[in-house]
């Protein structure tokens, strides 16, 4: 007899591993004859590589071989971008896997260096030397794309890698007869998403087989097989991708990277493992970045507040090439959010993608709908002030109303469900938003700084319907896959295609089995992360790996409790309709007391002694999952402030999220990945930020200069929730994995901006560090003299 | 991130330690490896030889004897930090060793270390000038003591001289009617300080009757603010009186004001005055 164990707060069961160090990452690896692999990287931001010598590192001690562009060239495919947003005149720039004639970014590869020990290949490093000829460099996406701005891909003209347009409704009608309309330059500054794990690689090329073993930093290892089969040539039936233990990811380990397959290229050369770690300055230069976009928002309102319309011109940076899904990023999942959780009749946002001589752009915690959420909650902050309305009852007065079943909004998406006022009541109420108010007031006239920031959202996620994947450009599906096999001792092992790196599937994938078919939760494991062993799956991103991959799971044990019935029919000596199942157990209708449990029957079906005819041995199923929608999670959040008014420091004093991503299955990790993503929301608000110099020269490019958050920098986070479930997913959950991060930067701005008020500041600069807030302090006060 | 290749050699004692520098020319010293490391691993230190002092017995420890506090070079910042007899005698420098860094960093990271390194913006330095400690070095030439004062003399600069070792710290324990503080105003990636002001402040009868005050972090070395120290003087220790002698600190710094990408040359100038107010107003309020 089992317990009920979904909605139970119940331990992590993959942190034993984790946090004794037991955990085996890519990384920890050896291999006999394994050798390692270092890589060159431009020093320049955009340069012609006029010559490239490496005969000296070549002769080197120890060094197996040394690679340049022209030794790849023809064994190794450009990178391919996968996501070709269609109707935007997307110019995919060639994107070679270790550059040849002109590098485009510090980090750029020129050059790969295999030896015996890591040592001695950076030691070889050293003796390669390259002449540069050095090019104008230009990082700011909009300076990019002014005329005579470097040019960094021939026939890119403007540095203009794409322009998509999303409109809905009568934007200049609503223009026209707004009583206000609102206008803000909004900066969201380029991000660092530095994962614990650095990425790795360690290729394995059997020569005799022609077969390839890739162990590999990867958030979705089905889609990295498939890329590296499209950019080494082999064979997808002969590749396994490994990546059991992936040390975080925020999105920076969706992409294929050029050092994965120039791993791949050593190995086949060298007919030996071979292996690549990236250091930490490594992966400040040379693993993706995010968000950098430079907007200008305009919105229309009413007089007392009724939002009639938003428009925005955004310029995007992409960096130097298209990483595997950038386009995709600050367009399909950006601006078809731009309605949020208003109602807005019309709608209007057009998006260039700007090819700069930065780091490659992917997505990031959140991408693309933290973007849309800043904008919206900045705006409406703004509007707000202007009409001199408290920022919770302009909210209220614009939230589409609660619905259960769709809501179809300008930009054309159809949210499944909300009810965006019963979060922000329940967000209002909890923190007693009227006394805060008036102790902030009471507050400021001793001198006391305090600012109250409120940011709702809806995000999109659980992505997504394969045909409007297809219909938007993503090169691939959006299903997902899972097997359940029982073993003849009723125990569970489950197969799943998508690759949790941290959010904690093992375990509600496990709670979500043993309740659908009464097991011990502690009798099932997950498998996942190693495409030999899993079936097919798109990957963990996006907060799709519950909503989506947690569906194919509790479809494959709905047919495996189908055909438990008939089997348990068949040794009970019944009808199969007159069958009735409860906790585990299969009965005749009446009979609860004569039952089969879900073991007797795996057992029974393992041994195959007595099965009813006609029924295949075995309890095991499958399921692949096209969800006929995305989820919509929302919520609204809360974060209060202190300006420190002599040094222009802020501290985060409290935040309080509620949250709403439908029915939760742990409640526990629910919450740890809100304060995840809060605090990643919060960095960049405050401390994160990329910053180049005018040669595009990475200057915050290791621990030192860019500042992640830290612990005794933030507050206990207060979490609470609403549960409004998804109607069209099969337990009604949404996914939790973003929300966070979604919410928090625009609640902590629209705090500091609070906080600055009295003085007269109204917009400033993220992240805001102390110096910003202290210039905007004194400038604002010139400005009133 | 891999260093390049260089001999390792671990002492048993400071001669031996002293033995092997004059050998190994070019050789560092390796205390608690928390600035030499990353510099070997960022490859831009190269040293052929590399001489571990760190464990070194007679290098460790702190003890108080006759108002003296002595603290060995190869005693950690967490030692410093967790010391009763510190927080005691002199709170100035068990507060800074507790912010430095992390607690990684404080469980490895070593006075004698961190002082010899001098990083402009590093803590100890500037608490250690406000004290006025006595630097004791071995070397080639026998043993002699150098004063705070003097012994910071520009980035990464001392003086010691080429193969002496920094063996032990001494500071006056504070004495009656002496109180001391540091107030820092911390980079957030890095932690070292933006700004870091250390004050140690003697009253008697509500009035200063010293006051010793230097700043780090904003400078190449610690600079006394004398023109702090003299506004102090004399004065009742009220909030107004310190206010108006930490405005006075600009003049101490001279036109070497540091400026990065997180905080300007001018911001810095700007917002010092601050910091200084409240290293005072924090070492004011421990008086007994």
């Amino acid at each position: 007899m089992s317990t009920r164990v979904f909605g139970s707060g119940i331990r992590r069961r993959e942190d034993p591993r984790l946090i004794t160090g037991a955990a085996t990452y890519t990384d920890d690896y050896t291999l006999p004859g394994m050798v390692h692999m270092v890589l060159l990287r431009s020093p320049h931001a955009h340069a012609r590589i006029k010559r490239i010598d490496i005969s000296r590192a070549k002769a080197a001690p120890g060094v197996v071989a040394a690679f340049t562009g022209s030794d790849i060239e023809g064994a190794l495919n450009p990178m391919p971008c996968a996501w070709l947003v269609p109707n935007s005149n997307l110019k995919v720039a060639p994107y070679p896997c270790i550059a040849k004639d002109v590098v485009r970014y510090v980090g750029d590869i020129v050059a790969a260096v295999v030896a015996e020990t890591p040592y001695q290949a950076a030691d070889a490093l050293d003796l390669i030397t390259v002449d540069y000829q050095p090019l104008p460099a230009v990082i700011d996406p909009e300076k990019a794309k002014q005329p005579g701005a470097p040019q960094i891909h021939s026939g890119v003209e403007n540095n203009v890698a794409f322009h998509w347009t999303v409109t809905g409704g009568d934007v200049d009608g609503a223009f026209k007869k707004a009583d206000v309309i609102i206008k803000e330059r909004i900066v969201q500054q380029r991000l660092i998403p530095n994962a614990m794990e650095p990425r790795s690689t360690l290729a394995h090329w059997s020569g005799a087989s022609g077969e390839l073993t890739l162990w590999n930093t990867t958030q979705n290892p089905h889609i990295a097989r498939f890329l590296c089969s499209v950019v080494t040539g082999v064979p997808e039936d002969k590749l396994r991708v490994i990546a059991t233990e992936v040390g975080g990811g925020f999105g920076s380990k969706i992409p294929a990277y050029p050092a994965d397959f120039i791993t791949v290229f050593c190995a086949k050369k060298l007919n030996r493992p071979v292996k690549w770690t990236e250091s930490r300055r490594e992966n400040f230069q040379g693993t993706t970045h995010g968000r950098d976009h430079v907007q200008d928002v305009e919105l229309a309102a009413t007089k007392d507040g009724k939002v009639l319309g938003v428009k925005a011109t955004s310029y995007s940076g992409m960096g130097a090439y298209l990483s595997t899904a950038a386009p995709g990023i600050p367009t399909i999942l950006h601006g078809l959010m731009l309605s949020g959780p208003y109602d807005i009749a019309a709608i209007k946002e057009d998006v260039y993608g700007i090819y700069s001589n930065g780091t490659p752009v992917e997505a990031y915690r959140g991408a693309g709908r933290p973007e849309a959420t800043f904008i919206l909650e900045r705006m409406i902050d703004k509007l707000a002030a202007k009409l001199r309305m408290d920022p919770v009852d302009v909210r209220m007065k614009n939230f589409i109303p609660k619905f259960e079943n769709g809501h179809t909004v300008p930009t054309g998406l159809s949210y499944d469900s909300g009810d965006y006022a019963g979060a922000l009541k329940k967000l209002v109420e909890h923190v007693g938003y009227k006394d805060l108010r008036r102790q902030q007031a009471e507050d400021r006239k001793k001198g006391r700084y305090l600012g109250v920031g409120v940011s709702t959202y809806v995000e999109i996620c659980g992505l997504g319907p394969s045909q409007v994947a297809g219909a938007v450009g993503f090169q691939g599906g959006l299903w997902e896959s899972a097997i359940v096999r029982f073993h003849p001792t009723g125990k569970v092992n489950v197969f799943i295609g998508a690759n949790p790196h941290g959010q904690g599937e093992e375990t509600t994938f496990a709670q979500i089995v043993a309740d659908e078919v009464g097991v011990d939760v502690n009798d099932v494991k997950i498998v996942h992360g190693d495409t030999q062993t899993t079936p097919m799956g798109w990957g963990t991103y996006g907060s799709r790996t519950t909503a989506v991959g947690g569906a194919a799971l509790v479809m494959a044990t709905r047919k495996i409790k189908e055909k438990a019935k008939v089997i348990a029919a068949h040794l009970l000596e019944a009808a199969v309709e007159d069958m009735d199942y409860k906790d585990g157990k299969f009965f005749v209708k009446g009979s609860p007391d004569k039952a089969k449990t879900i073991q007797d029957i795996a057992l029974m079906a393992n041994v195959a002694w007595n099965m009813p005819a006609g029924v295949e041995a075995g309890l095991e199923a499958s399921s692949f999952y096209d969800p006929p929608n995305f989820t919509y999670p929302f919520g609204a959040h809360l974060a209060v402030v202190e300006l420190d008014p002599e040094t222009g420091q802020i501290d985060v004093r409290r935040y309080v999220a509620v949250d709403d991503c439908g029915p939760q299955i742990n409640p526990v990790i629910v919450e740890g990945q809100v304060h995840g993503g809060v605090v990643q929301g919060i960095g960049q608000a405050l401390w994160e930020g990329a910053v180049y110099d005018e040669n595009g020269q990475l200057l915050t490019g290791s621990m030192l200069d860019y500042a992640l958050p830290r612990a005794d920098r933030l507050p206990d986070m207060e979490v609470l929730s609403t549960v409004t479930p998804s109607p069209h997913h099969p337990i009604g959950v949404k996914g939790i994995g973003e929300a966070g991060t979604i919410a928090s930067t625009a609640a902590v701005y629209n705090a500091v901006i609070d906080a600055l008020s009295p003085f007269g500041v109204e917009t400033i600069r993220m992240p805001v560090t102390p110096e910003r807030a202290f210039n905007a302090i004194q400038e604002a006060k010139a400005g009133r003299r | 991130m891999y260093a390049p290749e260089f001999d390792y050699y671990r002492a048993g004692s400071v001669s031996e330690a002293a033995g092997l520098l004059r050998k190994h020319p070019g050789a560092k010293l390796l205390a608690g490896g928390q600035s030499l490391i990353p510099l070997l691993k960022l490859r831009l230190a190269a040293p052929a030889a590399v001489i571990d002092i760190g464990r070194i017995r007679d290098l460790k420890g702190i003890t108080v004897k006759d108002g003296t506090i002595r603290i060995g070079a190869m005693t950690t910042h967490a030692e410093l930090a967790a010391s009763a007899e510190l927080a005691e005698t002199c709170p100035v420098l068990a507060q800074a060793a507790a912010g430095i860094g992390d607690p990684a960093v404080r469980n490895r990271g070593t006075i004698g270390g961190n002082v010899a390194h001098a990083d402009p913006a590093s803590d100890l330095p500037t608490v250690l000038v406000a004290l006025e400690a006595r630097l004791m070095a071995e070397g080639p030439d026998g043993k002699r003591t150098l004063d705070a004062g003097g012994f910071f003399q520009g980035l990464m600069t001392t003086a010691l001289k080429e193969h002496e070792i920094l063996t032990a710290i001494e500071i006056p324990a504070h004495p009656k009617g002496q109180s001391s503080a540091y107030a820092k105003f911390a980079h957030p990636a890095s932690r070292y300080a933006v700004i870091g002001v250390a004050a140690v402040i003697t009253a008697s009868g509500g009035k200063c009757s010293s006051a010793r005050v230097a700043v780090g972090g904003m400078v190449p070395r610690p600079v006394r603010a004398s023109s702090v120290e003299r506004a102090l003087t004399g004065q009742e220790l009220s909030a107004e009186s310190i206010a108006k002698a930490a405005a006075q600190v600009t003049e101490n710094l001279g036109n070497e004001v540091l400026g990065d990408i997180f905080a300007s040359e001018q911001y810095r100038r700007s917002v010092a005055s601050v910091w200084v107010k409240r290293a005072l107003t924090q070492a004011v309020g421990r008086a007994k």
